[in-house]
């Protein structure tokens, strides 16, 4: 199991992933192995076309029963020399390795969730470990890289959307609220992107389910 | 999986876009606007007087009510990047399987149309919709020729499929190994065990008060049972739709029943809504559609021969038949893995501005289907209050029992919940009926399907289905399953046949659904 076959998830308006090329999941291997063992353990490779260095804002990709990633990153250190460093570790993608939970689901990593700087980063490198023996194939597919600084176009969402006022502390409340200025900007960004996703709804709704005035239906069609 | 905070804003827009327009925003704006003629909204304040006062005259909490059932119904939102497909079903292979098990229904139902060469719908002569419209409230007397139609599957064509459901990613060994479950059930989905469960269900536990239990005769009313009348009338006055939720979760008060469901599941009668369900009664009318026969067929088959059912028949067919008239139903198959049929008005085949749902709300019912409205009938005596409040409770729950998903109340993980937990905490009886070729799934799986309607005695099943409101989860039908095979575990030890077990198994009539729950989750020894 490869890397992507087929479209990768949209990207949604105004962003682009970076130009890159992911080689595929290749197991690790034991030196001097008689057979090719089933070891859990798979590395993705990738590097930005012609040793360039990018800025790293979002990974989104799509599991296939990864249970846990790590993110390695190659990037400039003290003296010019390249190094590599740990920017994410042991993710857990399945809560259950044994079972399907999280198994094929969409994942979004974003640069603060890192535990390091993601600037200026030459190559990265995605440590793939799956415990359980009951799958045979594990990876990460549709792997995409997004750059920051990409704003999505402000397309006509309600003014009052910006105007979120905070809301009342109830007497006793023990979590804590998330900062209101942070999640109104962050709803203007989802906004933008549900409107996407509701203008890409397969199944239209048909208000009166006759075309005009006529429903003679003989056979069910099977596309 | 993303940090909270995204998921948090996501989720405010999906909620805000779903409410936006809907009759309970413009009565708010119409509230308002009404409430500047007050005196105490001052133009300086304007903003917060306003909030007060729809505070104070109980529409906010309308309005909390119903995004509070919004956030029951839609599923927590993933990342905007994933398609469509991926929030209805995000496995790829059950996607696939549910798919297959939809084009075999088609094909029945085509062949049937053409055995019969009746068409699936056409336009009712004008003499035919006045003897309709004359006959609405007693369609039971008709005696139409219902024995050329059959069903189109039964819950075990059903069961055929699911057991046959396998990831293909997975090591399905031939060999017996850790790796293939013993039961009929072969995906490896997540399921609960009973200390998890044990936590879910926590107020079902043994030292708090339930109905169906602390109500019995033998207990004095001031033990549990008045108090708990007294707390569901002031839930009731409040009108709050999460407190009632928590509410049931002890049981509902027989007289507070129809109002407490009704809170829960966000419906109030308004004349918009009678209104629309004349208009479907009207669709009725005009349209015969074949799947009013197999309607006919299923309620003459199972309703109508069921001692607690039969009366209510005529009931039966004025919900049943507006329901496939319904076009919002269509609106579940965004989050339910299953996908509506289409089909080309006559003479139009593949042309997109003449293609159409069949039926209207895209449900094929089956054998057996009537029993989810059945029951409802005791409590709800209007056929428009009846009628939301079964398609409120199909496109929440009954919907996830006859398709393929992965989802926790999906009736994959229920038939594996069921499985798992009968073989970790009755050992001796799974092993000893799988010898005997009764793989308990074969008997239990009718129940489930039919969340236990028709089988148990009616004020139990209504029990059994406040607990599925307060908790939002068909999960409690796997326990219930497993409860029952353990409480009649000496009888089924004892025999040698499917069809002996069939039998020791075949009368639920006379249990007691929350003393069993009670036992099984709490009280058994692991």
């Amino acid at each position: 199991m490869s890397g992507a076959a087929g479209p990768g998830p949209p990207a949604g308006p105004g962003r682009s992933p970076l130009p890159c090329a992911p080689r595929p999941a290749a197991p690790l291997q034991l030196a001097g192995g008689a057979e090719p063992a089933r070891p859990g353990v798979a590395v993705i490779d990738l590097r930005f076309p012609r040793g360039a260095a990018a800025d790293v804002q979002e990974i989104v990709f799509r599991n296939f029963y990864t249970a846990f990633l790590s993110v390695r990153v190659q990037r400039p250190g003290p003296g010019g020399s390249r190094r590599w460093v740990t920017c994410l570790r042991d993710l857990c993608l399945m809560p259950c390795p044994h079972t399907e939970e999280g198994s094929q689901d969409y994942f979004c990593l974003h640069r603060h969730q890192m535990l390091c700087d993601v600037d200026q980063v030459t190559a990265m490198r995605f440590i793939l470990r799956q415990p359980s023996p009951v799958w045979l194939h594990f990876t990460i597919e549709d792997l995409q890289i997004f750059p920051p600084g990409q704003k999505s176009p402000q397309k006509d969402f309600p003014s009052w959307l910006s105007q979120l006022t905070p809301p009342e502390q109830p007497a006793s409340l023990h979590g804590e609220l998330p900062d209101p200025e942070k999640v109104s900007t962050e709803v203007q960004q989802m906004w933008v992107l549900t409107e996407v996703i509701r203008a890409r709804q397969a199944a239209a709704r048909i208000g009166r389910f006759d075309v005009d005035g006529c429903y003679d239906v003989n056979l069910l069609s099977y596309t | 999986m993303q940090d909270p905070e995204r998921g948090l804003s996501l989720t405010i827009a999906r909620v805000v876009q779903r409410l936006q327009g809907s009759s309970l925003h413009s009565q708010l704006e119409r509230q308002a606007r009404v409430s500047l003629h007050k005196p105490e909204i001052k133009l300086e304040s304007l903003k917060e007087d306003i909030k007060d006062f729809l505070k104070t005259s109980g529409w906010e909490k309308k309005l909390q009510n119903a995004v509070y059932s919004e956030l029951n119904v839609f599923p927590w939102p993933c990342h905007p990047a994933a398609p469509p497909e991926h929030i209805k079903e995000p496995l790829a292979y059950m996607r696939k399987a549910q798919g297959s098990w939809e084009k075999r229904i088609l094909k029945s139902l085509n062949s049937m149309c053409t055995e019969l060469n009746i068409p699936l719908a056409q336009k009712r002569p004008a003499n035919e919709q006045k003897e309709l419209l004359n006959k609405w409230n007693e369609m039971g007397t008709d005696e139409p020729d219902l024995s050329l139609f059959r069903p189109v599957y039964a819950p075990k064509d059903f069961l055929e499929v699911l057991m046959n459901l396998r990831n293909p990613n997975y090591e399905n060994g031939e060999q017996p190994s850790f790796r293939n479950h013993l039961g009929l059930i072969q995906v490896p989905l997540k399921v609960k065990d009973i200390p998890e469960l044990k936590e879910d269900f926590s107020e079902l536990g043994l030292n708090i008060g339930q109905l169906g239990i602390d109500d019995s005769a033998q207990v004095p009313p001031e033990f549990f049972e008045n108090e708990h009348v007294r707390v569901g009338q002031k839930v009731l006055a409040e009108q709050d739709s999460a407190a009632a939720q928590q509410y049931v979760r002890q049981g509902c008060p027989t007289a507070l029943r129809a109002d407490l469901w009704a809170l829960i599941l966000n419906i109030s009668n308004q004349p918009e809504d009678i209104l629309y369900y004349e208009q479907l009664k009207s669709n009725v009318i005009q349209h015969n559609l074949l799947v009013d026969s197999l309607i006919y067929k299923d309620v003459k088959l199972t309703a109508s021969n069921d001692d607690y059912y039969f009366v209510f028949e005529d009931y039966l067919y004025q919900v049943l038949l507006c329901f496939s008239r319904d076009t919002s139903v269509l609106e579940h198959f965004t989050y339910s893995s299953a996908t509506p049929p289409k089909s080309y008005i006559q003479g139009k085949l593949g042309m997109e501005e003449y293609a159409v749902f069949y039926p209207p709300n895209g449900v094929i019912p089956f054998h057996g289907f009537s029993m989810y409205v059945a029951p409802l009938c005791f409590l709800y005596h209007e056929p428009s209050k009846l009628y939301q409040i079964f398609r409120e409770m199909y496109v929440r729950f009954f919907f996830r029992l006859h398709s393929i998903s992965s989802h926790p109340s999906g009736i994959v993980s229920l038939c594996l919940l069921f499985e798992t937990l009968l073989q970790t905490h009755l050992p001796q009886l799974f092993y000893h009926l799988r010898e005997i070729g009764a793989q308990p799934l074969r008997i239990s799986f009718k129940w489930m399907v039919r969340a236990f309607s028709g089988y148990l005695a009616t004020d139990q099943l209504l029990l059994l289905w406040d607990r599925i409101l307060g908790y939002n989860s068909l999960e409690i039908l796997a326990v219930l399953a497993a409860a029952v095979f353990a409480f009649r575990a000496v009888n089924l030890m004892e025999v040698t046949s499917l069809a002996a077990a069939e039998a020791v198994l075949a009368d639920l009539s006379t249990l007691k659904v929350m003393p069993l729950l009670q036992i099984f989750l709490f009280a058994t020894v692991t």
